[in-house]
């Protein structure tokens, strides 16, 4: 466990808890990244442009992490594209079928005690975790 | 409260505002590192917790912000709140989870961090978020062939231009 980070990862956590609030309490939505996203295609232009925003944020967020902390996109993975490439269409999908992502059925689901989101989270997990067992140790060769 | 071209500026502003906080926060909890991500993921590894503790503060964050803010009659720039009621569980839910594990589990990204993370002009998150776009176009289009077969022609559109982002 040495790579654990309790303290900034529950930090984090409590900011994007307070983004998700901050969308509900001004504009009433729910913050569901892969939501937001998805909703981008087939959207009426008046419904386009808070998605495209929100958007704007999440790039805007990331360029000043890039300045100020370049250290959190460290990867020590180095995935094969091919894996990148078919883990984002999977996503996407994924997301669009089951309605929501790590942030809609997990941070905005949960607490709400939607019966939904707590099947998708303990089946996104358990699948997650499969998937991930096999990255590790066959993708990356680990363990071959 | 009616809506107000001044209300459509003020929601867009708020959800720029908002993705900033989100991707700082994603930053911070260690969640564009697809490695801290497998690490967590994969139990058998040399497990990382740090991804319970992003999501116990955000959902605890949210849970008690939730419930303030819901007995408002109305969200501060639109007229109603517009939160899932859905109860059914089905195959799409199961299916489309199913997917989404494989995917954030052979890639280490889910949608937040992998959108953050096109900032740092990594190849990785270009081709993730390209073939993530590209998925949900395919699912938009395919969903819509279902709902009526006429209606396909948008979504195709759309479906297209997706695809240089692949190929990039």
């Amino acid at each position: 466990m040495e790579h654990f980070t309790p303290l900034a990862s529950t930090l984090g956590g409590v900011m994007i808890g307070l983004a998700a609030a901050t969308m509900l309490l001004f504009n009433g939505r729910i913050a569901g990244i892969s939501g937001v996203l998805g909703g981008l295609f087939g959207a009426p232009a008046s419904d386009r442009t808070w998605r495209l925003s929100f958007l704007a944020g999440l790039l805007i967020g990331g360029l000043g992490l890039l300045t100020f902390a370049p250290q959190v996109y460290t990867d020590t993975l180095q995935l094969p594209l091919w894996a990148l490439g078919l883990a984002g269409l999977l996503v996407g999908i994924g997301t669009r079928m089951g309605g929501g992502c790590t942030s809609g059925h997990g941070v905005c689901g949960l607490p709400r005690l939607s019966k939904r989101s707590f099947t998708a989270v303990g089946v996104f997990m358990f699948t997650g975790g499969l998937s991930a067992w096999v990255t590790m140790n066959w993708i990356l060769g680990g363990a071959a | 409260m009616k809506r107000t071209p001044q209300h459509s500026l003020a929601r867009c502003a708020v959800a720029a505002i908002t993705g900033v906080i989100f991707a700082l926060g994603l930053g911070l909890a260690g969640m564009t590192q697809p490695g801290k991500v497998l690490g967590f993921l994969d139990v058998t590894g040399d497990w990382d917790p740090s991804l319970a503790c992003v999501m116990g503060g955000a959902a605890l964050t949210f849970g008690i912000c939730y419930r303030l803010i819901i007995k408002r009659p109305a969200p501060i720039f639109d007229m109603e709140f517009k939160i899932p009621q859905g109860k059914k569980i089905d195959w799409q839910l199961v299916g489309g989870a199913t997917l989404f594990g494989m995917g954030w589990g052979l890639g280490g990204f889910c949608p937040g961090p992998g959108v953050v993370s096109l900032a740092s002009g990594g190849k990785g998150a270009l081709i993730f978020v390209g073939t993530m776009l590209l998925g949900m176009a395919i699912f938009k289009l395919w969903t819509d062939r279902i709902d009526s077969p006429s209606a396909g022609d948008d979504g195709q559109e759309e479906a297209q231009e997706q695809e240089p982002i692949q190929a990039g």
